[in-house]
C-alpha cells in the first residue's frame, strides 16, 4: 500500500510539473494551439504500447503471480461515444479530468472542490439513471 | 521554493506510463474515475442504486493512490515548481483574453474560476459544479477517463477506448469552440 501511495505522489508531482493540471493547458489543447498535451498523452501511450507488447511477448505477471489486470472493455460503442462526449464537455469546462480534479485540490486551488462535489453528484446521477441509458 | 522549471511533455508522458506499468506490476490498475464510484458507495449511495453495491474495500488501494496524488500536487506546487504563468501559445492567450480571461499570460490557473473570488461568484460556482457533474456522469457512462481509456486502454490497443477518446474530443471541442465563448465572458 505504501508503494501505491508513492506512485500516487509521483503521479501528482508529474501532472503538476508537466502543467497538465493547468486549466489553461487544456484550453490550449482543445484549441489545437500546442503540441504539449498531445505529447504528454501520446508519449504515455507510446511507452504503454511497448510495455503491453513486451508483457505479452515475455509473459510478465504481477508480483502477486496473477496476470496483469488489463481491463478488457466490453464490445460496443454507445456508452463509450456518448459517455466520452459528456466527459469531454466537463473536461473542457473544468480543465480537469478525474486525476487532476484531486491533484488541483492538493495544489491549493480550493474552488476545484466544487467540481469534485459535482463529479460525485454526476457519478450518483449515473448510478440512478444507468438502466435508462443506452450502453 | 526550489524554483524548478515545468517539465516538458517528453518527461511528463513517459513518467505517466511508468506509473501505469508499476500499478499493473503491483497487481493494480491505472484508472482514476472509478474512485468517484467508490466514494459514492462509501457515502451510502447503495441505498439509491444497486450500481453502487460492490465490495469497495477491494478498491480502497485506489483511494490511497488518490491521497498520494493530492500530496504530490501540494509538493509540486509549493516546493518544486517555480511560481509563474504557463508558457502558452500567444494565440491561446489572445483567444482567452477576448473571453475576459485576462490572466492567461500571468497565472497558472484563471483566478475567476480557481482564485478566492470564485466562491463569491454564483456563476463561477455553478460552472464548476456543473462541469464536475459532466465529468462524473460521463466517465461512469463511458466506464473510464483519460487514465483508464486514453492511456491504459489505448496502450492495450482496445477499440472501445479509441471510441471513448473520440468522444472526449467531440465534447471538449464543442464546448471549447461554442460554449466557452458565451460562458466565460459572463463570469
Amino acid at each position: 500500500m505504501f508503494r501505491v501511495l508513492l506512485l500516487g505522489l509521483l503521479f501528482g508531482i508529474t501532472l503538476t510539473m508537466g502543467e497538465v493540471i493547468s486549466w489553461f493547458r487544456i484550453q490550449e489543447m482543445f484549441l489545437f494551439d500546442s503540441f504539449h498535451m498531445y505529447g504528454v498523452i501520446g508519449g504515455a501511450i507510446a511507452f504503454g504500447v511497448l510495455f503491453n507488447l513486451a508483457a505479452r511477448r515475455f509473459g510478465w505477471h504481477a508480483e502477486t503471480g496473477k496476470p496483469l489486470d488489463i481491463h478488457q472493455y466490453e464490445i460496443g460503442w454507445k456508452r463509450y461515444l456518448f459517455g466520452g462526449t459528456v466527459f469531454g464537455m466537463g473536461w473542457a469546462i473544468t480543465g480537469a479530468c478525474p486525476g487532476p480534479l484531486f491533484i488541483t485540490l492538493g495544489a491549493g486551488y480550493w474552488p476545484i472542490a466544487l467540481a469534485i462535489l459535482g463529479a460525485l453528484g454526476g457519478t450518483l446521477l449515473y448510478g440512478i439513471l444507468q438502466k435508462h441509458l443506452p450502453h | 521554493m526550489l524554483n524548478m522549471s515545468p517539465w516538458p511533455w517528453y518527461i511528463t508522458g513517459p513518467i505517466i506510463s511508468v506509473v501505469m506499468m508499476a500499478l499493473l506490476l503491483l497487481g493494480r490498475r491505472f484508472g482514476l474515475s472509478s474512485n468517484l464510484k467508490t466514494m459514492c458507495t462509501i457515502a451510502g449511495a447503495a441505498k439509491l442504486s444497486d450500481y453502487f453495491r460492490f465490495d469497495w474495500k477491494a478498491q480502497s488501494w485506489n483511494l490511497v493512490f488518490v491521497l498520494g496524488t493530492v500530496g504530490g500536487g501540494a509538493i509540486a506546487r509549493f516546493i518544486l515548481l517555480a511560481p509563474g504563468p504557463v508558457n502558452l501559445n500567444p494565440d491561446t492567450v489572445k483567444v482567452l483574453q477576448s473571453m475576459n480571461i485576462g490572466d492567461a499570460d500571468s497565472a497558472f490557473a484563471p483566478a475567476v474560476l480557481f482564485g478566492p473570488e470564485a466562491w463569491s461568484n454564483p456563476l463561477a460556482v455553478l460552472v464548476l459544479v456543473l462541469g464536475g457533474v459532466l465529468v462524473g456522469f460521463g466517465t461512469r457512462w463511458a466506464n473510464g477517463c483519460t487514465s483508464g481509456h486514453a492511456i491504459s486502454g489505448l496502450s492495450a490497443l482496445q477499440w472501445p477506448s479509441l471510441i471513448a477518446v473520440v468522444g472526449f474530443f467531440i465534447g471538449g471541442l464543442a464546448v471549447s469552440h461554442f460554449v466557452l465563448p458565451i460562458l466565460l465572458p459572463a463570469l
